[in-house]
């Protein structure tokens, strides 16, 4: 057997309280793409940071071609030929993309030799780039090449990618592989994360899974199910969730033309949506984050006005209303970020539950909040929910993201929402979780409740969502029934690979990107 | 009565670059701090501080440029302090920097005591020899002491540093996002920490300017409100370099005509005018609290945040 390209052997770190990796042994041989399969918080974040010098290991060694490999620095790791795409792209908004890549490097040339070779390297490799643009102005596939250009100048030879395609659409994932692939071709080694499976099927020839910490399994992820590799990395079988078909009821949500301004500079303006929801409907919106996702449920649960008549719910017009009021009419919401959004991070969460439920559940009584019965409702919604936790008392930093998430879902199904918008309510949420919510959600549609689910997850959204629609740019695509939807044809309504494919469109993209900024 | 014909304009204009460069030299310090992601209050602070040292030091040895580098290592010592609060023992941006300046106007106060009512050693002018005799241009341009050019290179050096070094890239880098920098192996404390000193250093000196120059003479208090101008100035100055430099000499011409109007006999009262940096300030504060006005003013995206290093 030939020296693989990097072995690492026995590696531990751990954090207080948690092993992050437990004894942990791979090999990462020349010109392969090798997958690191695993869950939330299954310790791949960490091992990679050991490898790219940002984490030094508590025992354990890794050898680069043989030889005794421990960067104690990223600029270290570099120098060896390691590079990284992360996974929250590490950007900066009010740089330029030239600048940004050279931020990236060690030894950079001057900004405008190295904008030439920024058009020269991204041409070759099929993902053109405008050095002169704004990081801010781009788009998420666009930023994430940005990343990507800048490893490849460093020429490396592992090049390490951090759940790469959890923004693309699902043409750009397509340009993408083509690019790995020729990076393959020429000798280069790419260490793949993911919990996609059907594309690490696509892509890699070996995977080493990972499960709290530990080496679990190294195999052929192409020899074996997706269904199986989930199985170990969860380590229990699964179950898909279920429901009946229900004949849609009446319409309780209509949205009608409903426009607003971007509330922040690099945020997106809602041009013209129109969408309606019946009783025991789930309305999937699909769609790559940064296309309003964030402003859409904003203006839904009350926290951005609009024009009074462009919001009915059950026909009576509410764009003027708050949040509060809109709850107590039943229209209930989840937003995206569960720390600091849906829960406020430092309170427990029995006094998170009055963050939403104080009216519906009558938790505050002449103005004087009624702790037991907060209390009471905190506990109801932990044993309905299944959330992991001591008890309604412990602050809601404390918990994991899947069983957080739990809990701030669960608090507004409790509440029997005449609908409910979520958005992205399994992001970042381990299989068995994400499961449980995709099941409470579906629940609650058979029970006569509507349901808008925006989410940046395809595949939840086929799997669970009656219609689907597309946010692109501010806008909504018409809803079209998921029962016989194809992924390309949900690419097409995501706005395709877009402005990606030639590199003369790519400008008339920055055209349209300044406009943007202007507006 | 009004008599304007008193008014002399290219005097105006000569004495409102003087006027200015105190704010100036303030306001650019703190701007580079910002520019790496740090709200720091205590520019009042530091200005009076480094007024206080530079005039010191000045009288004991007889040297005012002495004093003035006595002022910026006061300013970037006081500013060191703010450092140490917030990089290190993690306080909270804001509340240290109201701290540092009314520590540093009792310390002044304190080391002051001995120093009222005496002048410093004098400053003499740079001699341009004909160009200060070009009529108009001269006197406006060249008939100044040292520190007035100092202000206007420290400016046209901090531009170039933040556009075109690879420094400057790195510390706008570290304002912008924290995390991402710290991801690609950068120190963000590290650049934090020079950034701050450079900022105390630039309000030391322009205390110094107030102390030993334009005044010249050792107040209690006598910054009266300059360092929070000069915290203004750098958010309506959207943190360019160039856009500071003309706010100063606005916001000089405007003190200047002010004190001119008066004289020449128009009655506004004095107080309207000292009331206004605080006015600005309120105001100024609440724009850097709302997230939305900070993007819109391209703020930097982790200015004031706290920074923990993860992992």
């Amino acid at each position: 057997m030939t020296t693989p390209l990097l072995a690492i052997e026995g590696l531990t770190k751990s954090y207080p309280g948690v092993v992050a990796n437990d004894d942990v042994s791979m090999a990462i041989g020349e010109g392969e793409i090798h997958a690191l399969l695993g869950e939330n918080g299954a310790g791949k974040s960490t091992l990679v940071k050991a490898i790219y010098g940002l984490v030094r290991p508590d025992s354990g060694q890794m050898r680069w071609r043989g030889a005794p490999y421990a960067p104690a620095a990223p600029h270290e790791a570099r120098a060896t030929g390691v590079a990284m795409v992360f996974q929250h792209f590490s950007l900066f908004d009010a740089l330029d993309v030239a600048e940004n890549v050279a931020l990236g490097m060690d030894d950079p040339p001057p900004i405008r030799q190295l904008a030439a070779r920024i058009r020269k390297v991204s041409t070759e490799y099929g993902l053109p780039l405008d050095p002169g643009r704004l990081a801010g102005d781009l788009s998420a596939g666009e930023r994430q090449r940005v990343e990507i250009i800048r490893c490849l100048l460093q020429n490396p030879d592992l090049l390490i990618m951090d759940e790469p395609t959890s923004v693309l659409t699902p043409q750009e994932v397509e340009i993408l592989f083509e690019t790995l692939r020729k990076l393959r071709e020429e000798g280069r080694s790419i260490l793949y994360i993911s919990h996609k499976l059907d594309e690490i099927r696509s892509l890699c020839e070996t995977a080493t899974i990972l499960r709290l910490g530990k080496v679990v399994a190294s195999s052929d992820p192409r020899a074996m199910s997706a269904r199986q590799l989930a199985e170990l990395m969860v380590g229990t079988a699964l179950t898909p969730p279920e429901r009946a078909g229900l004949a849609p009821g009446e319409v309780l949500l209509e949205v009608t033309g409903l426009s607003h301004r971007a509330p922040s500079a690099f945020g997106t303006s809602l041009k013209e949506i129109s969408l309606s929801v019946r009783a025991g409907e789930i309305l999937g919106i699909g769609g790559v984050a940064g296309n309003g996702q964030d402003e859409l449920l904003a203006a839904l649960s009350g926290e951005l006005r609009s024009k009074h008549q462009a919001i009915r719910l059950k026909g009576q017009p509410m764009g003027r209303y708050g949040p509060n009021t809109r709850r107590a009419l039943g229209l209930l919401c989840a937003p995206e970020e569960r720390l600091g959004h849906a829960a406020a991070p430092e309170m427990s969460l029995t006094e998170n539950t009055l963050l939403t439920a104080a009216w519906r559940e009558k938790l505050v009584r002449r103005g004087f909040i009624d702790w037991k019965r907060a209390q009471g409702f905190a506990e109801k919604i932990i044993s309905r929910f299944d959330v992991r936790t001591p008890g309604p008392h412990v602050a809601a930093r404390a918990l994991s993201g899947g069983n957080l998430q739990k809990f701030v879902i669960g608090r507004e199904i409790i509440q029997r929402p005449e609908v409910l918008i979520v958005n992205q309510p399994t992001w970042g949420v381990d299989a068995a979780a994400a499961a449980a919510i995709r099941q409470a959600l579906m629940d609650l549609a058979q029970g006569g409740a509507a349901v808008v689910v925006i989410s940046q997850d395809l595949d939840e959204l086929l799997e669970i969502a009656d219609r689907f629609c597309a946010l692109n740019g501010g806008r909504l695509s018409a809803p079209r029934p998921v029962a016989g939807l194809t992924m390309e044809e949900v690419g097409l309504m995501l706005g395709g690979a877009g402005d990606m494919e030639v590199a003369g469109e790519a400008t008339a993209g920055a055209a349209e990107g300044a406009a943007h900024a202007e507006t | 009565m009004m008599d304007l014909s008193s008014i002399n304009p290219v005097v105006l204009a000569a004495a409102l670059m003087v006027a200015a460069t105190p704010i100036l030299l303030a306001a650019i310090g703190e701007l580079v701090v910002e520019k790496a992601g740090v709200l720091n209050l205590g520019v009042e602070g530091m200005m009076i501080t480094g007024a206080v040292t530079g005039f010191a030091v000045a009288v004991t040895t007889g040297n005012a440029y002495i004093g003035m580098v006595a002022a910026v290592l006061g300013g970037a010592a006081l500013a060191l302090v703010f450092a140490l609060l917030t990089q290190y023992l993690m306080s909270n941006q804001v509340a240290t920097g109201l701290a540092l300046t009314l520590f540093g106007l009792g310390l002044s106060a304190l080391i002051g005591q001995g120093y009222v009512g005496i002048s410093p050693p004098r400053t003499p002018k740079i001699d341009f020899g004909w160009l200060s005799e070009i009529p108009v241009l001269g006197p406006v341009l060249f008939r100044h002491d040292p520190l007035v050019y100092v202000s206007i290179f420290i400016v046209a050096a901090v531009w170039w540093f933040l556009r075109h070094s690879r420094a400057g890239r790195i510390l706008r880098a570290v304002g912008e996002n924290h995390d991402a920098a710290h991801a690609l192996g950068y120190r963000v404390r590290a650049v934090r920490v020079a950034a701050i000193a450079f900022g105390g250093a630039c309000a030391g000196l322009g205390g110094a300017y107030l102390s030993l120059i334009r005044v010249p003479q050792w107040t209690e208090g006598m910054t009266a409100g300059a360092g929070w101008i000069a915290l203004a100035l750098v958010v309506f100055a959207s943190w360019r370099p160039w856009r500071a430099l003309i706010g100063a000499y606005l916001f000089g011409g405007i003190v200047v005509l002010q004190l001119n109007l008066q004289a020449a006999g128009w009655r506004i009262p004095v107080e309207y005018l000292a009331m206004s940096p605080y006015l600005v300030t309120i105001l100024v504060l609440v724009i850097m609290s709302s997230g939305r006005a900070r993007r819109s003013l391209s703020a930097p995206g982790s200015l004031g945040r706290p920074f923990h290093a993860a992992g």
